[in-house]
C-alpha cells in the first residue's frame, strides 16, 4: 500500500466504514495533506466500499475539502460585509504583496494559499483571517504580514 | 399594548456556582419527560436559530415517535452573516448546552446526542472535547444512558439547514432534503430527532434551572424571554449583548448606533434592512422583526448598494444548486443589480427582479432561497436611488 492509502486505511479503522464516517475521513485527509487528491479519494471509496464519483460528488460540495493542492498553511481572509466595511480589501492586497500571489493561488514554494471566505463569524471584531485552524481577528495589514512573516519562520 | 424597552439581561453566560448545570441536570432528571415538556411549552420559549419554532413542541412530537433510535442534535453551524453568537456560548458556558442536550435526550429517548460545529470555528475542538470528555464521564457516573459526540462541518452555509445538515452528517453533499417528514419524524439517519440551536438550548438548561415563571416575565407575550445579539457594523459597542425581546428598534440604535445610522439589516443577510423611517415602530420580536441574532448596523457613508451585492454574492456562492429557483435566481439577481447601476437596464427592472425573489421564495426548496426576497425587496424599496444612481 501506498502512503496515502495506508493513512486512509487507519482513518477508516478510527471512524469507521460506514457512509456516516465519510465526512470525518475526508476531514482527516485534508488535516494533513490539505487537499484531497485523486488517489486519496479513491483510496476513501475502497474503504468504505463507495463510488469514487460519490466521494468526489461530496467532497466537492464543501469549500474546506479541496480537491485541488494547496500550500502547507491555508489562508482565509472574510469578505462578508461587515469584513468588507472595515476594509478586508487592504488585509488582501497587503497579504498579496507579501506572499507575492493572488487570492486562489498558491505561493511557488508550496508554503501559503491565498483564499478568501466567507463569513467566519467574528463581525465585531473585523477584519478576521485563518491560518489552517487558527483565527487571527482585528487585523491591519501589518498585523495580517507579521502573522504571515511568524509562520514563515516557524517552517524554516 | 406592552411596551418594552431595551433591558439587558444575564442569563446565558451567568454561572450559577450554588447552582451549576450538572446540578440542574440531576434536579431535572427527576421530573418526568411530560413534566418537563410542559414547562417548556409553558415558559413560551422559541427556537433561537432564526426560524422560531416552539422547543416544547418539538420535543413533545420527537417524544411521541415510536422509535428505539431517536438523536438531539446541536446546530452548531453558526454561519449567517453578523452572527457570532454562537462561537461566544461554545468557547464560554459549553456545560450548558451539553446539560440542554442531556435533559432533551431524557425527554425524548435518545441515548446519542451530536454537536455539529462549522469548520470556521474548528479552533475551538479541542477544548471543546475536553470538556465533553469531562461532561460525558460524568453521566456515566450517574448512570444516564446518554453520550454527546462532536462533527466538523467543512465550510457550507446551507448546512446550517436542518435537513441539509443530516445529510452532511451521512457523508452526503449537504443539499436540503424535501419537507415533510420533519426531522421529528425523520431527522439524523431518517430517525426522529430534536435539532435545536446553541443558545436555545442554553435556555432550555436555564429554564430548567429557574423555571418558566422567572423565564416567561422577560419579553412580550410573541416573544417570551430574551435572546443574545451579535451586533456589528457601524456601532460603538460592537459584541453581544443578551437583551430583552420585544423592545423597539429605536432604542436598540440609542444604545449601540454612531448617531449616524441609516439603516439596521434585523437578521443577517438573509433578514430584512429596517431604514431610519421605520425605527420607531419597528419591534424586534416574534411580533415585528424576528432575528436569529445578527443586527448591522450601517451609517450614511455606506453605499446600500454595496451592502445588496454583498449579500447577492454570498447567496449565489452559498445556494447549494440543487434547485433551480434559488441556483438560477441569486445569480440573476446578482447580474440584474450589475445591469442597473451601469444602466444597461431600466430602474423599472428592478420591479421584475423583486418579483423572481417572490418566485424563489415560492419555489425554492429551503430557507436560503426563500429568505432572498428579504433583503433585495427591503433594501430596494428603501433605498433605490442608492442601487439605481
Amino acid at each position: 500500500m501506498t502512503n496515502t492509502e495506508n493513512f486512509v486505511h487507519e482513518l477508516a479503522e478510527k471512524h469507521g466504514r460506514t457512509r456516516n464516517a465519510l465526512m470525518p475521513i475526508l476531514q482527516g485527509v485534508v488535516a494533513r495533506d490539505k487537499y484531497l487528491s485523486e488517489e486519496a479519494m479513491i483510496a476513501v471509496a475502497r474503504e468504505l466500499d463507495l463510488s469514487a464519483a460519490d466521494v468526489y460528488g461530496t467532497a466537492t460540495f464543501y469549500t474546506f475539502l479541496d480537491t485541488v493542492p494547496r500550500g502547507k498553511n491555508v489562508i482565509r481572509v472574510c469578505k462578508t460585509i461587515s469584513c468588507h466595511m472595515h476594509n478586508k480589501d487592504e488585509i488582501i492586497k497587503a497579504l498579496e504583496e507579501q506572499l507575492k500571489c493572488k487570492v486562489g493561488e498558491t505561493t511557488s514554494d508550496k508554503k501559503f494559499t491565498l483564499l478568501t471566505a466567507n463569513c467566519l463569524g467574528w463581525c465585531h471584531k473585523g477584519p478576521v483571517m485563518l491560518v489552517n485552524d487558527d483565527v487571527y481577528p482585528e487585523l491591519t495589514p501589518q498585523k495580517a504580514i507579521e502573522i504571515v512573516q511568524e509562520y514563515i519562520r516557524k517552517s524554516n | 399594548m406592552e411596551q418594552k424597552h431595551l433591558k439587558r439581561v444575564d442569563l446565558i453566560f451567568e454561572w450559577d456556582e450554588k447552582n451549576p448545570p450538572i446540578q440542574v441536570l440531576d434536579k431535572t432528571l427527576q421530573k418526568t419527560p411530560d413534566a418537563i415538556i410542559l414547562e417548556m411549552i409553558d415558559s413560551g420559549l422559541k427556537g433561537r436559530g432564526g426560524a422560531g419554532f416552539p422547543t416544547g413542541l418539538k420535543w413533545k412530537f420527537t417524544r411521541n415517535e415510536d422509535s428505539d433510535v431517536k438523536y438531539v442534535i446541536c446546530n452548531a453551524d453558526e454561519g449567517e452573516p453578523g452572527t457570532f453568537k454562537d462561537r461566544e456560548i461554545l468557547d464560554r458556558v459549553p456545560e450548558k448546552i451539553f446539560t440542554g442536550m442531556a435533559i432533551c435526550g431524557y425527554v425524548i429517548g435518545a441515548k446519542e446526542g451530536y454537536i455539529y460545529l462549522r469548520a470556521e470555528y474548528n479552533f475551538l475542538l479541542k477544548s471543546l472535547q475536553q470538556k465533553l470528555d469531562k461532561f460525558n464521564q460524568q453521566l456515566k457516573d450517574r448512570q444516564i444512558e446518554f453520550s454527546i459526540f462532536l462533527r466538523s462541518g467543512s465550510g457550507a452555509y446551507v448546512c446550517g439547514e436542518e435537513s441539509a445538515l443530516f445529510e452532511s452528517m451521512e457523508g452526503k453533499r449537504g443539499e436540503p432534503r424535501n419537507k415533510p417528514p420533519y426531522p421529528t419524524v425523520a431527522g439524523y439517519n431518517s430517525k426522529p430527532t430534536v435539532i435545536n440551536n446553541v443558545e436555545t438550548l442554553v435556555y432550555t438548561c436555564e429554564i430548567c434551572r429557574m423555571g418558566a415563571e422567572k423565564f416567561k416575565a422577560l419579553g412580550t407575550s410573541d416573544s417570551r424571554g430574551s435572546k443574545v445579539f451579535s451586533v456589528s457594523g457601524d456601532t460603538t459597542k460592537p459584541g453581544i449583548y443578551e437583551l430583552e425581546l420585544g423592545m423597539p428598534l429605536k432604542d436598540f440604535i440609542d444604545e449601540f448606533g454612531d448617531d449616524d445610522a441609516k439603516a439596521v439589516q434585523v437578521g443577517g443577510a438573509s433578514g430584512h434592512c429596517v431604514p431610519r423611517k421605520k425605527f420607531n415602530d419597528t419591534i424586534i420580536g416574534f411580533e415585528g422583526i424576528p432575528t436569529g441574532g445578527s443586527m448591522m448596523i450601517f451609517n450614511s457613508s455606506r453605499s446600500m448598494y454595496n451592502v445588496l451585492h454583498d449579500y447577492l454574492e454570498f447567496f449565489t456562492e452559498e445556494s447549494c444548486g440543487q434547485c433551480t429557483p434559488c441556483r438560477v435566481g441569486c445569480q440573476q439577481l446578482l447580474k440584474g443589480i450589475e445591469a442597473v447601476k451601469k444602466g444597461e437596464r431600466p430602474p423599472a427592472y428592478l420591479e421584475d427582479l423583486k418579483k423572481l425573489t417572490l418566485t424563489m421564495k415560492i419555489a425554492a426548496k429551503c430557507g436560503l432561497g426563500q429568505s432572498v426576497a428579504n433583503p433585495f425587496i427591503s433594501i430596494v424599496d428603501n433605498f433605490k436611488e442608492e442601487i439605481i444612481y
